[in-house]
């Protein structure tokens, strides 16, 4: 069956998949992942917070981004970004917005919301005992939530963090839609170029797999030895 | 002159459940105060409305002069002069026990880090911990951690230290190191507001004990008094039933 394949292609092919493509996947992944927990971080903070209107807000915005499958969300602020850009910049024209650009602040907006519920989960994970322990030694709510409770939270929760950005790393393939050159749309266009679809698609399966699945036996081990003595 | 002073203190959960009713209690300077009472009394809410850790809704608190509830009230900058020491420990687990004890003084008090590790170093030898400066809290047992959370309460240097049943979580073999802790710091002159069921302690230091039940300031006596003359038919049920062993 596959004395028809030519693998060659493959080889051929590998410094642009990996040079052009899967840099910029990573490079996605990666953005998207330290941005998106900052930024889940300051929401999951509103949320979990007593301030007016704020906490609504927060929980909103969690619910809208989670109901929306991330193509559509992808789309939408490709075509909507010029626009708010113009509103909040007062320019006369639509702003330009890079298919590239755009990406990368909508993979972190989209998954900010995803890392919102994971920090929020971790924040109410560390006890309340240990808050006030904080504020029994003079500490302020700012330096409870720098010193005390985020970097058990976070530390808590690094593995279910590592295992969305492995999610998160699978789907930035659908950045296709805008045609950017992924590792998956630089595999695609290989395939398309040379007639070699089944060679190539096969071969993209083969390295997501090996990646997405060294990725979660790593972060086993890390659950493993994270866990925090108490 | 009263470091701790509360008058009236009144604290609801809820519209209809009150857990503390009027009640008025002082501490003198290098006064040891121990307060007792069944569980469910309102004791451990009261220790805590000391520092605001609890709210209150009616009444006022006054320490050092500082009115606690008053608005305007820099309650970090109280709490940093207040010792707590609870009943979990509460140790910060992710850091080493120098760094539970450099935290509060270079955050807040704003020392240097070299003062501070002098610091740590010298209250950490004083309960007796040194060797385990560089050790994470859970690596230490439940009496050694009560320590190095005393010491970390110490370090802050200050006016007075609140304990909120510091032994109730540990091992009867282990009581003793916290208790032993305690009593050379009673005995040096430090201020302290005690919740315990610990009655050698009480004898031994104590200068007067409150008896609590049901949010209520039941008995307010000098230690001789309580333990010999309990005026109150709860206090000498509650004393026959603790004693009784």
């Amino acid at each position: 069956m596959f004395s028809d394949f030519d693998f060659g292609v493959i080889w051929r092919a590998l410094p642009y998949l990996f040079k052009e493509g899967m840099t910029f996947t990573l490079t996605l992944t990666a953005v998207a992942t330290v941005g998106g927990v900052m930024l889940g971080t300051v929401i999951a903070l509103l949320r979990l917070s007593s301030l007016p209107v704020l906490p609504k807000l927060a929980a909103g915005y969690v619910n809208v981004m989670r109901a929306l499958p991330l193509v559509l969300v992808i789309f939408l602020f490709y075509f909507l970004m010029p626009y708010v850009g113009q509103w909040a910049l007062r320019t006369s024209q639509p702003i330009q917005v890079g298919a590239l650009s755009s990406t990368i602040i909508t993979f972190t907006l989209f998954e900010a919301a995803y890392f919102a519920e994971i920090m929020r989960a971790g924040i109410q994970s560390i006890p309340h005992g240990q808050v006030a322990a904080g504020y029994a030694i003079g500490l302020t709510y700012r330096q409870v939530m720098s010193y005390v409770v985020l970097p058990q939270a976070f530390r808590n929760m690094l593995p279910v963090i590592f295992t969305q950005t492995i999610v998160l790393f699978q789907d930035t393939s659908l950045v296709y839609v805008l045609s950017i050159t992924d590792f998956l749309g630089a595999a695609s266009k290989v395939a398309q170029r040379d007639g070699r679809l089944t060679e190539m698609y096969l071969f993209a399966a083969a390295v997501y797999f090996l990646i997405s699945f060294t990725a979660s036996m790593l972060v086993k081990r890390l659950q493993a030895r994270i866990s925090i003595v108490r | 002159m009263a470091m701790i002073s509360l008058r009236n203190v009144s604290k609801w959960y809820g519209p209809t459940f009150q857990v503390l009713k009027d009640c008025s209690v002082e501490v003198k300077k290098g006064e040891v105060v121990v307060v007792c009472g069944p569980s469910g009394s309102g004791k451990s809410t009261l220790i805590k409305t000391i520092n605001a850790l609890e709210t209150i809704q009616g009444g006022e608190i006054v320490v050092d002069g500082i009115a606690v509830s008053a608005p305007k009230t820099n309650l970090p900058k109280l709490r940093a002069r207040v010792g707590m020491v609870f009943q979990h420990f509460e140790l910060f687990p992710h850091l080493r026990i120098l760094e539970n004890l450099c935290l509060g003084q270079e955050k807040v008090l704003g020392r240097s880090h070299e003062a501070a590790m002098v610091k740590a170093e010298a209250l950490l030898d004083r309960v007796g911990l040194k060797a385990h400066a560089q050790k994470y809290p859970g690596q230490l047992s439940g009496g050694q951690q009560q320590r190095v959370a005393i010491a970390r309460a110490l370090v802050m240097d200050p006016i007075c230290m609140l304990f909120d049943e510091p032994t109730s979580a540990l091992d009867p073999e282990m009581i003793t190191e916290v208790l032993d802790v305690m009593v050379e710091l009673a005995r040096e002159g430090m201020t302290m507001m005690v919740v315990t069921h610990e009655m050698g302690f009480a004898r031994k230091v104590a200068h007067r004990v409150v008896f609590m039940d049901a949010g209520e300031i039941v008995e307010d006596a000098a230690k001789e008094d309580f333990f010999a003359r309990p005026r109150s038919e709860r206090a000498r049920s509650f004393l026959s039933k603790i004693l009784s062993h």
